[in-house]
């Protein structure tokens, strides 16, 4: 991590950036004209309704799938990746909804999975399983998750600790850009509760975050920077300071239109 | 998972698990370990000649027969995928040393090498074939057993002129193969078989890798949830090929073991042998879903087969039941599966 304190929202180079982002499948538009800078220790909230373009502008952030029009910009230098790989090398994880963990699998290897530590480099080379077992009881309690034993298969853990692994996971294998796609979707309100603060947490440690959500209330709770999507268009952009919850709630709604339906719909 | 499950303690704190449900959970062989003793002690019981430790060598060699190929199965199946042409293959690789080596007259060595190049290449057809295309393994290695188990009649057929290949024992390189695939050896009055040994290590080389290396960590995730584990970087497509391989690697061994024990294989067999190895692991407690699963488990899935082929012959009962023992068996297998599978469910 490059930024030990938090930083001031919106100060100094965007970790990431883009510029007039543009991306077509086929014959089919999925986003033009993005344009979006994400800050370290900062929240930006990408809103907007299914099929607004979220899954494709994360998708080109996390090396999914690249870009055809404008500029990504990762530490001030264009950038184009071609796997995810790639993305995670240059600090950029991606927290997915129901692509999190395995279920079946102990805590601690969903949380060591893909980064494993042996002692030793031949093929069958033991695992550090001691020490792994350690870090991510530590890094856990680090992050707020209390878990009697690391042992147990994740999947026996609720769908917002499961969340908070992943987060915490993406935290310690030196995250600097933290993608979020819809954390909270399938959980109960308490349990966003408990995700949200790990979102406040990372920031707070200097991570610049991107919500990818649809529920307005949930963005304004931690959010420093609100961009509004819709049919792959941006449609609002502003700071913190400039919106209120009612806007946002209102434009994800649908803004004129809504206006429009609601007189047209009077009787 | 919703928020109605949650537990009552706030929310970051979780409580210790019970102590039963965490067993169950992290031992998957435990069932199959239960299942083994109770048959044990039902042979002990109803057949004397059971009791001798002779009878226990003639067990295991029975098991190991079967525990070999089950080792690298379960390993596949904890992996996601099936294979259904293990049984056939290891006709093919025997018949590969055999008719080779026969025909050309070559050295019985440089026949099983060739032997040892076309199992993996077969492993490495099917691997990439699953995770190429993205039809089911179930289709794609159930192809493979019809291609291997019409090619193997037709070419022994073609050259020998038979269904079985001709006796290679006199073959040079015979006897130094035979030593390694197929001998035995007494320890305290009691005749071991070599396979039984490999087998024991394999079990034990294939523990070790599933718990303790990096490569077992991702045989379990890719079997649990490939997307997730390709997400955090996990080469799933590598893996699932070289589970493949692996399979067809142990094929080839237990196939030299039948060369180099009856000094001809027979074109026609093998068929109806890959569900064995399948069950083996399943009774052993391998998620039919992947995911989950021990070596070990696949052990004494081999062993209660082993236990119940002789145990049945030592009781003086009708063989013909084996089958229907063998049904109930896997049955009961499936039934403590799902019951682990509902818990790890709906403790979300």
């Amino acid at each position: 991590m490059t930024e030990p304190a938090r930083a001031v929202p919106g100060d100094g180079a965007p970790l990431i950036e883009m510029r007039g982002v543009g991306k077509t499948y086929g014959a089919i538009r999925a986003l033009r004209g993005i344009d979006l800078r994400v800050g370290a220790g900062e929240v930006t909230c990408v809103l907007g309704d299914n099929g607004a373009g979220k899954s494709t502008l994360i998708k080109i952030m996390s090396g999914l799938h690249p870009h055809i029009e404008g500029e990504l910009l990762v530490d001030g230098v264009a950038t184009r990746f071609s796997s995810p790989r790639e993305a995670l090398d240059r600090g950029i994880a991606t927290v997915y909804q129901d692509l999190a963990v395995v279920p079946l699998m102990e805590v601690w290897r969903n949380f060591f999975l893909g980064s494993e530590q042996v002692a030793g480099r031949f093929p069958f080379a033991p695992l550090r399983v001691r020490r792994m077992r350690e870090i991510a009881k530590a890094e856990l309690a680090k992050m707020g998750v209390f878990i009697d034993d690391v042992n147990r298969p994740i999947g026996t853990l609720s769908g917002g600790q499961r969340q908070c692994v992943a987060i915490a996971r993406a935290v310690y294998f030196g995250a600097r850009v933290l993608i979020l796609d819809e954390p909270t979707a399938a959980l109960g309100v308490r349990q966003s509760g408990v995700v949200l603060r790990h979102i406040a947490a990372a920031r707070d440690a200097g991570l610049g975050v991107v919500l990818i959500t649809h529920n307005p209330h949930h963005a304004y709770l931690v959010g420093d920077h609100f961009v509004i999507l819709k049919l792959g268009e941006r449609v609002l952009d502003r700071r913190r300071a400039d919106v209120t919850l009612d806007e946002l709630t209102m434009q994800m709604a649908g803004g004129d239109e809504l206006a429009e339906l609601s007189h047209e719909l009077r009787r | 998972m919703t928020a109605t499950a949650e537990p009552k303690a706030p929310a970051p704190v979780l409580r210790a698990g019970a102590s039963v449900t965490r067993l169950v959970l992290t031992r998957p062989e435990i069932g199959a370990f239960i299942a083994a003793v109770a048959i044990f002690i039902l042979f002990w019981i109803v057949a004397p000649p059971f009791r001798q430790l002779g009878s226990l060598s003639t067990v295991l060699y029975a098991a190991s027969q079967i525990g070999i190929i089950a080792v690298a199965v379960g390993l596949l199946m904890i992996g996601g995928e099936f294979d259904l042409s293990a049984g056939v293959a290891y006709i093919t690789a025997g018949l590969t040393a055999a008719l080779l080596c026969y025909e050309l007259n070559l050295n019985m060595w440089v026949g099983t090498i060739v032997a040892l190049a076309l199992a993996l290449g077969i492993g490495f057809v099917n691997g990439f074939l699953v995770t190429r295309t993205g039809i089911p393994s179930f289709l794609v290695t159930l192809t493979t057993f019809f291609v291997l188990r019409g090619a193997n009649l037709a070419v022994t057929n073609a050259l020998s002129g038979s269904v079985a290949s001709r006796n290679v024992s006199d073959m040079d390189g015979f006897d130094s193969l035979k030593a390694i695939f197929a001998s035995s050896f007494t320890i305290g009055g009691v005749t071991v078989r070599i396979t039984v040994v490999w087998w024991l290590l394999f079990v034990a080389l294939a523990t070790w890798v599933l718990l303790r290396t990096r490569i077992g960590n991702w045989i379990t995730a890719v079997g649990g949830d490939a997307a997730s584990a390709r997400a955090v970087g996990v080469p799933v497509t590598k893996v699932k090929i070289g589970l493949f391989m692996t399979v067809g690697f142990l094929a080839w061994f237990y196939g030299m073991h039948r060369l180099y024990g009856y000094n001809t294989i027979q074109a026609g067999e093998g068929v109806g042998q890959e569900f064995l190895f399948i069950i083996a692991a399943v009774v052993g407690g391998t998620l039919l879903t992947g995911g989950s699963g021990s070596a070990i488990g696949g052990a004494i899935g081999a062993f209660i087969f082993g236990m119940v082929v002789q145990g049945i012959v030592y009781a003086g009962w009708d063989p013909n039941w084996f089958y229907a023992f063998l049904g109930v068996m896997l049955f009961l297998a499936v039934m403590v599966n799902l019951y682990v599978r509902k818990l790890t469910a709906t403790r979300g």
